[in-house]
């Protein structure tokens, strides 16, 4: 895991807001960044105590689930706190930059350094499409009016004298939806944003933040409404205890009752095993899955031709919400995953309320001062299977809708995208193209690499997670031995 | 320092402590350099027990010798066996 030192002021940022939520002492919001930089402190990140307060202060505003573009840094924190408590509803956008922090990134450019030897073959000059590069003074000099930052010198050069300086969030954005404006500040243009959160995982800032519900989550507790948290199959191996003490740590901030989405996800595996079968009846070469949020909102916003090919099943967090609030409506549902996208998807999932990610968690448990080693153990009332608990592993959705598939369908092909970035997202609009995929007939997809483990909101690393989801997996039973129905369309 | 003593590494995986950072501990012994790794005795523990409601924001703890370290980081560790066998 890099960034320990920003995701550790993230998290002690929201240890502070939800204790002063849980105290009823909002108004000690505005000290935040006072208590955390103090007078004739240290700065150990920033030039001095006066910026990183600024940041620290921008960090609470996304805390508490607010705009931090809309700030006029006049305001008082104390004012947003009002703002948040007052509000009914998460606001649209679920990211927001911290152009505090932001700034110290400079923008992405391509350049010959000192290595260039001014060498007569001019290579450079050769592969440029552009006509961006001349010779002054026996050295290569590029001018970047011309330079589309295509990287074709930097690969033609026999010195390896040409380098790229990469703004990593713009670098690792699959979709072109993350770009330094003219004061320098990273901008996201959510007309394009697939949520993935690859640029919440990329910035050695920590500047791009998930804009928290978890005050909105905690109100509805303190409130009296009884809330459920349904804990995505990615749970297990977060925090180094098993998954019953950490449900039960749930129950002991307060939460209704806990449920599994792996009970969800059976319910997912099952209904795309009949969508694959019908499909390949019909004569289809190619199904893709419908689980992974980033996933769907790619194809929605830039590769519509794929919408035929993907399943219409919908994912295991609508699932388990419809079974909670078939129970009983008035149950307030929270989804609790490692899944940036799961924000946006919880936004128009008719039964789910509310999203929390790991650290959120993991930030709430610290400030009601739980410790998960002394917790009991939550029994579940329903043993979700094998498969289904092991949703949040590349290649475990293909499994599972495989071994659904009771009467064998001939010619199952599983294959899949392991993580997405450029190239991936060429791929798939070629075989939307095609109506088919040349390595098999059903596509998992996870933008993910190594899949939801390997989510930005995650507390542990994706080796250790995904060790333990397999154990806690393999423990259980076979998806065809449970009472999960596939669900009509 | 003597041959055999052993430095003792205390390392604390209770809530806190985990959220705020000793995830990234989980495998010290092969992050300490491997010169110094025979001198030094990880031991995990459930809680040091230093937490209380104001200081826990200064987890995750370690005790290295049992000297408590707050606000511990790979590289703060690293460099406090260094300065122990370099003693």
């Amino acid at each position: 895991m890099s960034n320990k030192d920003t995701t550790r002021l993230k998290r002690e940022v929201l240890v502070r807001l939800i204790r002063a939520y849980m105290n009823d002492q909002m108004e000690i919001i505005r000290e935040l960044p006072f208590e955390m930089r103090p007078k004739n402190g240290e700065a150990p990140y920033r030039c001095c105590i006066y910026k990183e307060r600024a940041i620290l202060r921008q960090r609470a505003i996304a805390g508490m689930g607010l705009s931090i573009e809309k700030d006029d840094e006049m305001t008082s924190l104390n004012v947003y706190g009002r703002e948040c408590l007052r509000r009914e509803t998460p606001e649209e956008e679920i990211l927001t930059v911290v152009d505090a922090a932001c700034i110290g990134c400079e923008p992405s450019q391509v350049y010959v350094t000192d290595l260039c030897q001014g060498c007569v073959a001019r290579s450079c000059i050769s592969t440029c499409k552009f006509g961006a590069i001349s010779i002054q003074n026996g050295r290569s000099v590029i001018d970047h009016e011309k330079c589309k930052k295509c990287g074709m010198c930097i690969s033609s050069c026999p010195y390896s004298a040409i380098v790229k300086r990469t703004v990593p969030c713009e670098n690792a954005c699959p979709v072109g939806a993350i770009q330094k404006n003219e004061n320098g500040h990273a901008e996201i243009d959510f007309s394009k944003c697939i949520s993935c959160g690859a640029c919440v995982a990329a910035c050695p800032f920590a500047a791009v933040h998930e804009k928290s519900q978890i005050i909105d989550i905690l109100k509805q507790i303190v409130n009296g409404k009884k809330v459920v948290a349904m804990l995505a199959p990615a749970i297990v191996g977060q925090l180094p205890v098993s998954i019953n003490k950490i449900a039960q740590a749930f129950i002991d901030c307060g939460f209704y009752d806990v449920i599994e989405v792996a009970q969800g996800a059976d319910i997912t595996a099952k209904t795309e095993a009949d969508d694959f079968k019908e499909r390949m009846k019909k004569g289809d070469k190619m199904m893709t899955t419908s689980c992974c949020a980033a996933y769907n909102e790619l194809v929605d916003k830039h590769i519509p031709e794929l919408k035929p090919f993907r399943s219409e099943t919908r994912t295991p967090m609508h699932y388990t919400a419809e079974i909670v609030k078939k129970k009983d409506p008035s149950l307030i549902t929270v989804f609790v995953g490692p899944c940036v996208a799961k924000r946006k998807e919880g936004q128009k999932d008719e039964f789910t309320d509310f999203v929390m990610n790991f650290e959120e968690m993991g930030a709430m448990f610290v400030a009601m001062n739980i410790e998960i080693a002394n917790c009991k153990d939550f029994e579940f009332k329903y043993e979700a299977s094998k498969e289904g608990r092991n949703f949040s592993i590349t290649g475990g959705v293909a499994e599972s809708v495989n071994k659904a598939l009771q009467e064998s369908v001939k010619n199952l092909q599983p294959t899949g995208i392991n993580g997405i970035n450029v190239k991936t997202v060429r791929d798939m609009k070629n075989w939307a193209k095609k109506g088919e995929c040349p390595d098999g007939n059903l596509v998992e997809v996870m933008v993910c690499e190594g899949g939801c483990v390997g989510g930005a909101g995650c507390l542990n690393s994706k080796k250790i997670t995904s060790k333990k989801v397999q154990e806690y997996a393999a423990a259980s039973k076979c998806i065809v031995d449970t009472e999960a129905k596939p669900a009509h369309k | 320092m003597e041959d055999n003593k052993k430095i003792s590494l205390e390392i604390c995986f209770g809530t806190a402590c985990f959220v705020m950072g000793s995830s990234a501990f989980q495998d010290i012994e092969i992050q300490i350099p491997p010169q110094y790794r025979s001198k030094v005795e990880v031991k995990n523990s459930n809680c040091l027990g230093v937490c209380n409601d104001s200081n826990c924001l200064k987890a995750p703890f370690v005790k290295i010798d049992g000297e408590l370290m707050p606000e511990a980081t790979v590289e703060k560790i690293i460099k406090a066996i260094e300065s122990k066998i370099n003693e």
